[in-house]
C-alpha cells in the first residue's frame, strides 16, 4: 500500500471508494463502542475511576524523574536488566544487541505499539532476524505486509474472505475457506510451532509498577505468555510514561482498560512479570522517542497519560469512515493525531485536521485526556509554525483580507455571482474541493446590501 | 552523557510541578461477619454470571472427591492430565514440576489452584507457586482451576488489597478461556491458550 506523500484526506478518499466497505467498517467499530458503553454503565463509580486514573497519571508525569530511577532500581533488584533508549534507532539497536549476544535469529513478538512506532520489525529483518507477530490480528497484517490499522484490533479493516485468501496462500488452508473459527484454529497450529521453537520473545508493557519493579502485560489470546514462558530471553519494550506508582493502582487501570477497549470486564490474561524464571534472561527497554519533548509541551503533555485502549478510535466519526491507514502513522485515530505531530510536525501536519472536534474522544477516554482540545491546539501550532497546507493558508488569508475590506468584499461578491450565473462550470467541477460533496448553490441576482439599498430607496 | 542521563535530564527540565496522588478508592469494607458473608455471597453470584458470559464453566463442589469424580466423567477422553493437587485421584501425572516448559506442549488438561477470584470480572489470581511452571495455565488445551468460594471478592480493589505486598516472580489474573475476535469481530474461544476453562468453586 502506498501511503507516501498522501495526506489524510487523500488516503481517506482511497478508503471511501468502496462505500459498502466503509459502512461495514463504521458499523463494526460502532458495535465495539456500544459494548464499551454497556460495560462502563454497569460500574456506578466509573467516573470516579476515570478521575483517579487521570490523577495518578498526573502524579506520574510530575514525578517521572524519580519514579523511573526507582523503577529501574526495583526491577534490577528483581533480576531484570534495564536499558534506556533515547529514540527508536537506539531502541532497535538495543533489542538487536541482546538477540545477537544470545545468538538468536528467530523470535516471536506479542503486541507492542511501541515497537510499531519504532519500526522494529523492519529493522530486525534487515539484520537477518525473523520476527513472527503472534497476536492473530497482527499476524494477519504481517502476512499481508501491511501495518496494523487499529491499536487493539489490528486487522479490523480486513474482511474474513481476504484473511481466508491470505491463510490459503501462507498457511495452506483450503481455498475459499473464510470461517473465523476454522481460520483461528489454523493460526493456532501455525503459531504454536513458533512458540515452541523460538528462543526469544518480545512483549509490550501495559503498566510498570514503580513500587515493585514488576510489569503487567494484558492479552486475550495468551500469546504474550506463550512466548515469554517458553523463551530463554524475554525482552519487554515500554515507553517511559507507562509507570504507575503503586501495585494497588493496577486495580483502577485494569478495571478501565478492557471495558474501554472492547467492553470486556477484563482481558483474559493480566500477567504480572516480576522476576525472570530460573535460567531465563529478562530485559526491559525504556524508550523516550520524543516523550520527554511532549512532557515539556504544556498543552500536549496529557497525551502521555494514554493507556492505548483505542476507545477514541472506535467512537471517532472520522476514524470509522476513513480507516486506520489513512493516518499514515503507527497509532491512528484521535490519540495518534495528537501524538504524531510531536514526533514530526511537518509529516503529520494533516492529522490534527482529521477531526470534526465533536469531542466524543475526550468523553470516552478512560484517563480523561482532553483529546479534541489538543487537536484544536495543534492546528494553531501547525499554522503558526508554517506547516499547514499552503492552499488552505492562502485561501484563509485571501478570505481574511476580503472580509476586512468592504470594497473588496463587494467586488468579490459581484464577481462570484457573475461566475456562478454565467459560467457555473468554472466552480462546479472536480478542481473545486468544496464542490466534491456538495451541489453549488444557485447564485442570487443581487447581494443583501444591494437589495437593502434598493428597498430603502423604494420605501 | 549516555542516553539514561540525557533522558533523565530532559525529564527533570520538562516535568511539571508535583501533583499529588488521589485518595484510594475504597469499596467494600463490611462491618461484621454477617455483612462480609453477604458481600461474599453476592460476589460469588456475580462471578458465576460473568464467567459463563466470557465462555467459562463453573461447578460448585464440596470436596476433592467430588472434583475427582467430575474430572473422571467430564474429561475422560483427555490423555495427558497434570495437577498440583495431591488430593485428586485418577490418572493424573505426578512429578512434572521440574520438566522443561516445552514438554507441556501436548498437555490436555491442567488442574491448578487459585488464591482467590474476583466477582466483577471472574478473574482468578494465580501466582507461580500455584502454577509450579509458568507456562502450564497457558499451554494446556483445557484449564481447570479450584478456588475457595469464600475467597471470591467483589472488585479489583479488594483483590489488590488481598495481594498486598506479597512476593511472586510471576502472577496472573486469568478470566475465562483464551479468546480472539480479530477476524471480523467474531468471538472464537481458544486462540493460543486453553479452549475451555472450568472453575471449581470449593465450598468449605
Amino acid at each position: 500500500m502506498n501511503t507516501k506523500n498522501k495526506d489524510h484526506a487523500a488516503l481517506s478518499d482511497d478508503f471511501n471508494r468502496d462505500e459498502a466497505r466503509v459502512n461495514w467498517h463504521d458499523e463494526t467499530l460502532w458495535f465495539v463502542r456500544a459494548k464499551r458503553d454497556k460495560a462502563a454503565h454497569q460500574i456506578p463509580e466509573w467516573e470516579q475511576l476515570r478521575s483517579a486514573a487521570s490523577q495518578i497519571k498526573d502524579n506520574v508525569l510530575s514525578n517521572l524523574h524519580d519514579y523511573l530511577q526507582e523503577f529501574e532500581k526495583n526491577a534490577a533488584k528483581n533480576g531484570i536488566t534495564v536499558h534506556w533508549a533515547s529514540d527508536s534507532k537506539e531502541h532497535n539497536q538495543i533489542v538487536h544487541q541482546i538477540l545477537s549476544r544470545h545468538k538468536i535469529d528467530r523470535i516471536v513478538k506479542s503486541k507492542s505499539m511501541l515497537t510499531e512506532e519504532c519500526h522494529l520489525n523492519e529493522y530486525l529483518q534487515q539484520q537477518g532476524i525473523d520476527v513472527v507477530d503472534t497476536d492473530l490480528g497482527e499476524r494477519i497484517v504481517q502476512l499481508a505486509e501491511e501495518p496494523p490499522s487499529h491499536i487493539v484490533l489490528p486487522c479490523i479493516h480486513k474482511k474474513k474472505e481476504e484473511i481466508g485468501e491470505l491463510f490459503h496462500e501462507h498457511l495452506g488452508t483450503p481455498e475459499g475457506m473464510a470461517d473465523p473459527v476454522f481460520l483461528t484454529a489454523a493460526a493456532r497450529v501455525h503459531l504454536r510451532e513458533k512458540f515452541v521453537t523460538r528462543k526469544a520473545a518480545i512483549t509490550g508493557v501495559n503498566f510498570a509498577v514503580v513500587e515493585t519493579g514488576e510489569f503487567v502485560v494484558c492479552t486475550n489470546e495468551g500469546n504474550a505468555d506463550m512466548g515469554a514462558h517458553l523463551a530463554d530471553v524475554h525482552i519487554a519494550c515500554m515507553g517511559i510514561e507507562k509507570l504507575v506508582p503503586l501495585r494497588r493502582h493496577l486495580a483502577i487501570f485494569l478495571r478501565l482498560l478492557a471495558r474501554s477497549a472492547t467492553g470486556q470486564p477484563i482481558t483474559t490474561y493480566s500477567s504480572h512479570f516480576r522476576r525472570p524464571r530460573p535460567g531465563q534472561a529478562m530485559h526491559i527497554v525504556l524508550v523516550d522517542n520524543g516523550r520527554t519533548t511532549q512532557l515539556g509541551r504544556e498543552d500536549f503533555r496529557n497525551s502521555l497519560k494514554c493507556i492505548r485502549c483505542g476507545a477514541c478510535m472506535n467512537t471517532c466519526p472520522v476514524y470509522r469512515r476513513s480507516g486506520g491507514h489513512s493516518y499514515h502513522t503507527a497509532i491512528a485515530g484521535p490519540i495518534g493525531s495528537i501524538l504524531a505531530p510531536n514526533l514530526d510536525m511537518d509529516k503529520y501536519s494533516d492529522l490534527p485536521f482529521a477531526s470534526t472536534l465533536c469531542g466524543s474522544c475526550s468523553n470516552v477516554c478512560p484517563v480523561k485526556i482532553n483529546i479534541h482540545e489538543q487537536l484544536y491546539k495543534w492546528r494553531q501550532v501547525i499554522v503558526r509554525e508554517g506547516h499547514s497546507d499552503g492552499k488552505k493558508t492562502a485561501a484563509m488569508k485571501a478570505m481574511s483580507l476580503t472580509l476586512s475590506n468592504p470594497a473588496l468584499y463587494k467586488l468579490a461578491g459581484k464577481a462570484g455571482r457573475l461566475v456562478m450565473r454565467y459560467a457555473p462550470f468554472a466552480v462546479s467541477n472536480g478542481l473545486n474541493p468544496w464542490y466534491k460533496h456538495r451541489e453549488m448553490p444557485k447564485a442570487p441576482t443581487q447581494s443583501f446590501s444591494e437589495w437593502y439599498k434598493l428597498n430603502k430607496e423604494n420605501e | 552523557m549516555n542516553s539514561r542521563a540525557q533522558i533523565l535530564s530532559r525529564i527533570k527540565q520538562n516535568q511539571p510541578g508535583y501533583r499529588p496522588l488521589p485518595d484510594d478508592i475504597q469499596q467494600y469494607a463490611p462491618a461484621g461477619q454477617q455483612e462480609a458473608q453477604a458481600v461474599n455471597k453476592a460476589a460469588i453470584e456475580q462471578f458465576k454470571t460473568v464467567l459463563i458470559a466470557i465462555g467459562g464453566a463453573v461447578a460448585d463442589v464440596y470436596s476433592y472427591e467430588e472434583i475427582s469424580a467430575f474430572i473422571a466423567t467430564h474429561f475422560k477422553d483427555h490423555k495427558r492430565i497434570i495437577s498440583t493437587f495431591s488430593q485428586l485421584s485418577g490418572s493424573i501425572e505426578r512429578d512434572w514440576q521440574e520438566n522443561d516448559p516445552h514438554s507441556f506442549e501436548n498437555l490436555d488438561l491442567a488442574i491448578i489452584e487459585a488464591h482467590f477470584g474476583v466477582g466483577e470480572n471472574a478473574a482468578l489470581w494465580i501466582t507461580e507457586s500455584l502454577m509450579q511452571q509458568r507456562v502450564v495455565p497457558f499451554i494446556c488445551q483445557q484449564l481447570a482451576v479450584v478456588v475457595r468460594a469464600r475467597r471470591i471478592y467483589p472488585t479489583m480493589h479488594e483483590a489488590y488489597k488481598e495481594i498486598g505486598a506479597t512476593d511472586y516472580g510471576f502472577g496472573a489474573f486469568i478470566a475465562g478461556p483464551s479468546k480472539t475476535a480479530d477476524i471480523e469481530q467474531s468471538l472464537v474461544l481458544g486462540a493460543h491458550g486453553p479452549k475451555n476453562m472450568t472453575v471449581f468453586l470449593l465450598h468449605d
